[in-house]
């Protein structure tokens, strides 16, 4: 087992990690995730995946796949980590019906916030993945 | 299989029982939370004013925290009439209003004001009936609601009036308070003598109002 796909997998494994939290969240706590919630899942679900059959199948290509997803998930959740954290005046965002952005609701591990949460995970994720392709660049 | 495979196959079997897990427990949580609520505030699962369907002193007690603009409650409904035509001396229904869709506070005053010209549960069914043309989420035609309870035999313009009386209002308004109390965020929520199903579906209410029904009998 070359080191090198030690670090896919710890990538891999930190995407499935943070799908499985969004679900549970969403699905068993019963929690609407927020219009911001939403983009971040559509960078993390496919990760996920994409990451999973690269590790099986030892294919290198799934890391480039996955590399464009990792850097608009760093976008989304630094953008939504801001909103949380006040660095961005809310007035920016116009209101809907849907449910806040701002307005963060679950914390866990004393004070841990999901958008940095979400954040920690897409800049490991995207570190790990760029390592590794320069590791396995012929 | 390769290790790296074999690798991959076990961590994902890690993380589906982990969340399975995690899920069994959260749940076990929420439900045993919220039957300690119900035993500590009884009063709240049976109002005076709530309507009941089956004898009225019937020892099992099936509440349903119900919203009509809800499909799964409309699913529900003959469900529900089939144990109480299963169980006609043991079992009664009493209905709550949980209104969570745009527009359902109104179809529940309406349904109070029903209640005041005898035609509850005609008004009910035909509601539910017509659900699909009236229900819409994002917009809901209240207009062919009140049409459709017309057509149930309701006076609709004394119905109106009786509908925005505060009494009625009242109505609502403590239901809305009990549901909260209970944190009931879902419709249908059942409560059969005060007990939750351990999960949703129909076979679930119907194991549950069977188990309550073979105590009594003992």
């Amino acid at each position: 087992m070359k080191p090198s796909w030690g670090l896919l997998l710890i990538a891999w494994v930190i995407a499935v990690a943070a799908t499985a939290g969004a679900l549970f969240i969403g699905e068993v706590m019963g929690m609407t995730p927020c219009l911001l919630c939403w983009y971040q899942r559509i960078c993390m679900f496919p990760m996920a995946i994409v990451l999973g059959i690269a590790c099986y199948s030892e294919d290198r290509r799934g890391a480039i796949y996955a590399l464009p997803l990792a850097m608009g998930g760093i976008a989304l959740a630094g953008y939504h980590t801001l909103l949380v954290a006040g660095l961005i005046p809310k007035a920016w965002i116009p209101c809907t019906a849907g449910v806040s952005c701002a307005d963060q609701k679950l914390e866990i591990l004393s004070g841990i916030q999901i958008p940095w949460l979400s954040l920690a995970a897409f800049l490991l994720i995207f570190s790990l993945l760029t390592i590794y392709l320069r590791k396995t660049a012929k | 299989m390769n290790s790296k495979k074999l690798t991959v196959t076990i961590l994902l079997g890690i993380v589906l029982v982990a969340f399975a897990f995690g899920m069994y427990n959260y749940q076990r949580r929420v439900q045993s939370s919220q039957e300690q609520k119900i035993t500590q505030q009884e009063g709240r699962l049976v109002r005076m004013h709530s309507p009941v369907l089956g004898p009225q002193n019937a020892p099992v007690t099936i509440v349903e925290f119900f919203d009509p603009a809800c499909e799964t409650c409309r699913a529900f409904y003959p469900v529900v009439k089939d144990l109480l035509k299963k169980y006609p001396d043991d079992v009664r229904l009493v209905l709550r209003y949980a209104p969570f869709h745009q527009g359902s506070d109104k179809i529940a005053k309406l349904l109070e004001a029903a209640k005041r010209q005898n035609k509850y549960w005609p008004v009910l069914e035909r509601l539910l009936a017509e659900q699909p043309s009236w229900a819409d989420h994002g917009a809901p035609n209240l207009e062919l609601a009140y049409k459709a309870a017309e057509q149930a035999g309701l006076d609709i313009q004394k119905a109106l009036i009786d509908a925005s009386t505060p009494a009625v209002d009242g109505v609502l308004k403590q239901d809305i308070e009990d549901l909260t109390a209970f944190e009931v965020t879902k419709t249908p929520t059942f409560f059969v003598n005060g007990r939750g199903l351990s999960s949703f579906g129909p076979d679930q209410l119907a194991t549950l109002v069977a188990e309550e029904v073979a105590k009594i009998k003992k």
